[in-house]
């Protein structure tokens, strides 16, 4: 892949001395063209300097790319020929919920009606967007088995941060000050993060030999500074938390309330429901289960469920319908938390998660879990006598597997991953979760084949028997990308995070 | 059930249950207690074939008034701005969109390089030294900014101008509560910018940042010169809040002494979309790079020495930190952000003026049209780009009402200030792109007269 224009015409920008394949598209810069095609002003002209005083006006011109429109499209297409995405091939990256993103969601969330409307315009000429997030809040409240969902979130931390700042807010009105939110070691990095945002102190406590929640360690750790446990179940090792009912038990008998990270959601639809479990807050990722593209990260949607208690201090507005039929914004919550995004959330991911849902309805999402929980077992026993297995029963929708084998052999889990890029694979997520050494955490979801499944399966077995063989190779790999292991190190240390193409 | 993206046969199943061991798909779920077993079927809208489901969602679209059938004067945030046609396809290449954040950089240079140029743009735009992959929103990359100067200056108030966007004030207060911060809200002034006396005599030792918005939500430019010093002086940060699309001739906040800018880039070439989703982007003075919530992406070489990118300065992120991250964010709205990035090519140096001049143009002869007939006035005398108020005249019909109106005439009339500002009940707050014709604008005139 190249091309016409490997050389920077700007000799002057510090990235003219390093050799490359791909010139940024200020290095393409050519002084006279255009690629916008402008109307000529329709209204009389005035001089700018008499409404704009010189002290708003930019002293030295923005220095933008001057390109025609076949630079701009032959550049962003041979950048997304330097990219990986889903259908491009098999992407199990654990704990990310890599599935198909079907069509008819991109051409829905495309509808004039859903793209090119205003936020602001009068509820009476917006009742089309408002029944589809009504209808999308109460999918969600059933799936979940919440009482009351909101839609305004953005991503999966965002809706961590809303529930807990829930959560914190129930204690407060109750006159509880209540300061510690407790996290199991297999945690996502966001469930301590968010925890901090919101205003509490993390306490990690450590899982049992079985991969689960340590039910002795959980009540040393409760207390009546309890505000919340935050669970992800299954876990991020793929387990489902047995004793989930216990968990919920103590917790809530020493005043504490339980948030569910919905990240593996994907594993349980119509099997089993938080809100069943007795979790009172539930975050889902949609950019996850409900199959809306992760456009190379984001944006997503991250919406939250509350149990009844909670309600009153839901962010505002929510979609409500009135008796006549019609449907507004509901924005008398005097509790409310407040705002937690602009407008009502990531309107156009949420058109296109309610349409997935509207292909499977309620026994299609029950089977596509039930698939998601058939490719990860049958992955995990097809690679189980080539790899360490941590915790070997089974999974859930993902299950994790440990490279301490190879390392033996002085191959790496990065190692592993790398060499499946020559194979023409987005690898597993690796080194997390922290608990499980050298982890490769596989997650291949319902949308892939028997046949994609084996012939990556023998691509694993294939690099176990080079590992052995021929450890050089693997260390070495990838032979096949454009760049390969860059130099992490250096990024960081001299840190060039813009072309100073000004 | 057959469905078109479940590829798993009958056949299929049974092998793989063979070599799983099982006799049934339940025996994997037996480690889920029977007592939370779900039973029975989920209370879910029912499946659709797929002519079935694009009938209904034409249907469900049908019944909102948008962009191509009504002429928008609404702004406060989001804009009808031209979309070249160019970027829809750029977005549409599935091997941006259906790509999870660039942790594999060797396979995903094309997104990491599409973000290192949006941050060079935002860097180009605002004048600052570092940007990031980009934000939520602007409003959260508001509160994130008001984190950040706390964490800073390690003070704990917060000064922001009334004028900033009130859904963005009340983000930053949702994000204040949760760090046991203190909000202050700075008064305006009769031009509609923000008091600078009010301003000086809340600065105090507890001052974490001075947060402004330019043009601010009344559309006025704020004078962030004169802002600069008063911040400065009181060892605070400054933080302003500026729409992207104006910075073509407008002085860029950075060269102005703001030590971190905000803003939304939906008006670069994002649809409007009931508001989301946009992309904020979030810029800052070099000393507070490694204090920067998100993501970033570095240049670096790979080991043939050869240019390529990468996530970079992750020790500031949750993975790594967890709880003692810099921010709970872990994603960033990348293929907005590559919206924002293919407007920029396709408008370039010129383009950027071109357009700005042309909202300014069309929103000063709207301004002038709209007082002509002396119905409405314009109370502020503070300048503008795209964006001004009116007041209606006294005892005429409410906004909302207005609206409603001017909505059977295929109008989307402007925005009511007295929604979240009680002294502004009975004005209107119009925004004119280059999206309006003047014939739009003289229609726009024509109707407000005749129902005022």
């Amino acid at each position: 892949m190249s091309d016409n224009t490997n050389i920077p015409v700007n000799a002057t920008t510090p990235t003219a001395t390093t050799a490359h394949d791909k010139a940024l598209i200020f290095e393409m810069s050519h002084p006279g063209r255009v690629a916008y095609a402008l109307p000529e002003s329709d209204v009389p002209e005035i001089d700018l300097n008499e409404v704009l005083p010189a002290k708003f006006q930019r002293q030295a011109a923005a220095e933008l790319p001057e390109v025609y429109e076949v630079d701009v499209i032959r550049h962003y297409t041979a950048l997304s020929r330097r990219n990986f995405g889903i259908d491009n091939g098999f992407y199990p990256l654990g704990s990310c919920t890599m599935k198909y993103n079907p069509k008819i969601n991109e051409d829905v969330a495309r509808f004039p009606g859903f793209a090119k409307i205003h936020p602001y315009q009068p509820e009476e000429s917006l009742q089309g967007a408002l029944e589809l997030l009504y209808n999308l809040q109460h999918d969600l409240q059933a799936l979940t088995g919440m009482d009351r969902v909101t839609l305004q979130p953005a991503a999966g931390a965002h809706g961590e941060w809303t529930g807990l700042m829930m959560i914190r807010s129930y204690h407060e009105s109750r006159g509880e000050k209540r300061t510690k939110v407790i996290c199991p070691d297999s945690a996502h990095g966001t469930n301590p993060a968010s925890a901090t945002v919101a205003g509490f102190e993390t306490i990690t406590i450590k899982s049992n030999e079985r991969g689960l929640v340590n039910l002795d360690e959980l009540r040393k750790a409760v207390g009546p500074d309890t505000a919340a446990l935050m669970l992800t179940n299954p876990n991020t090792l793929g387990l489902f938390e047995e004793q989930i009912v216990e968990i919920a038990e103590i917790v809530h008998e020493a005043g504490g309330l339980l948030y569910y990270d919905g990240a593996n959601a994907n594993a349980i639809m119509g099997i089993t429901r938080p809100g069943d479990m007795g979790f009172d807050v539930v975050h889902l990722n949609l950019h996850k289960t409900m199959s809306t593209p992760h456009g190379g990260g984001g944006p997503g949607a991250g919406p939250v469920g509350v149990k009844q208690k909670l309600i009153p201090f839901l962010p505002t507005p929510l979609v409500a319908k009135r008796e006549d039929g019609s449907f507004y914004f509901d924005h008398n919550y005097p509790q409310s938390i407040g705002r937690v995004k602009g407008f009502y959330g990531n309107f156009g991911i949420l058109v296109r998660a309610y349409t997935y849902i509207r292909t499977y309805g309620p026994e299609g999402l029950r089977k596509v879990s039930e698939f998601a929980v058939l490719n990860a077992n049958y992955m995990l026993a097809r690679l189980t006598p080539y790899f360490d297995v941590p915790h070997p029963r089974f999974c859930k929708h993902e299950f994790v597997l440990s490279g301490n084998r190879q390392k033996k052999l002085g191959v790496r889990t990065l190692d592993i991953a790398k060499r499946l890029l020559d194979f023409g694979y987005h690898p597993p997520t690796i080194y997390f979760p922290l608990n499980v050494e050298e982890c490769i955490m596989i997650e291949p979801t319902e949308t892939e084949s028997k046949q994609t499944l084996d012939a990556f399966i023998d691509t694993m077995i294939a690099i176990a028997k080079e590992a052995e063989e021929n450890p050089e190779l693997v260390k070495n790999a990838p032979y096949t990308t454009v760049v390969s292991r860059l130099d992490e190190a250096l990024a960081a240390r001299k840190p060039v995070l813009n072309c100073s193409c000004g | 059930m057959k469905h078109r993206y479940l590829p798993i046969t009958e056949q299929d199943q049974k092998e793989m249950m063979e070599t799983i061991g099982i006799t049934s798909l339940d025996d994997m779920f037996q480690d889920i207690p029977d007592k939370v077993r779900f039973k029975g079927e989920l209370d879910i809208s029912k499946a659709l074939d797929e002519q079935s489901l694009l009938r209904y969602m034409r249907g469900l679209a049908g019944r909102n008034a948008d962009f191509d059938r009504f002429a928008s004067f609404l702004g406060a945030g989001i804009y009808d701005h031209h979309l070249p046609v160019v970027i829809n396809h750029v977005i549409s290449r599935s091997e941006f969109y259906t790509a999870y954040t660039p942790y594999q950089p060797e396979i995903s240079q094309g997104e990491l390089q599409a973000i290192f140029e949006f941050q060079s743009y935002i860097c180009e735009l605002t004048g600052m030294a570092v940007a990031n992959a980009s934000m939520y929103d602007g409003a959260t990359a508001l509160a994130e900014a008001g984190a950040l100067a706390h964490g800073a200056t390690k003070r704990s108030r917060l000064l922001v101008s009334c004028a900033v966007h009130p859904e963005a004030r009340a983000i930053l207060r949702t994000t204040a509560r949760g760090l046991n911060l203190e909000v202050v809200e700075i008064g305006l002034t009769p031009e509609g910018v923000t008091d600078l006396a009010d301003l000086t005599s809340k600065l105090s030792s507890d001052t974490a940042a001075v947060i402004i918005q330019s043009p601010n939500f009344f559309g006025c430019l704020e004078d962030i010169g004169a802002v600069e010093p008063l911040a400065h002086g009181a060892g605070a940060l400054l933080v302003v809040s500026a729409n992207p699309l104006t910075l073509g001739l407008l002085e860029a906040p950075g060269k102005l002494g703001a030590d971190i800018v905000v803003g939304d880039c939906q008006p670069l070439g994002i649809p409007a979309a009931l508001g989301g989703p946009t992309c904020g982007y979030f810029a800052v003075a070099e000393s507070w790079m490694r204090r920067m919530p998100g993501r970033i992406v570095g240049q670096t070489v790979d080991r043939a020495d050869k240019r390529g990118f990468v996530l970079t300065l992750q020790a500031r992120e949750q993975h790594i930190r967890r709880e003692k991250a810099t921010s709970n964010i872990c994603s960033n709205q990348a293929l907005l952000a590559l919206c924002a990035s293919v407007y920029l090519s396709t408008m370039g140096k010129q383009g950027i003026r071109d357009v700005g001049k042309l909202n300014v143009h069309k929103a000063h002869y709207a301004a002038n049209r709209l007082a002509a007939s002396g119905k409405l006035t314009l109370p502020l005398t503070g300048s503008f780009f795209n964006e001004f108020a009116v007041k209606l005249p006294d005892g005429a019909a409410n906004v909302q009402e207005l609206n409603s109106k001017l909505l059977q005439r295929g109008i989307i009339g402007g925005y009511d200030l007295g929604r979240d500002y009680p002294a502004f009940a009975g004005h209107m707050l119009i925004a004119v792109t280059e999206q309006r014709t003047r014939e739009d604008i003289d229609a726009f005139a024509a109707a407000l007269e005749e129902l005022l």
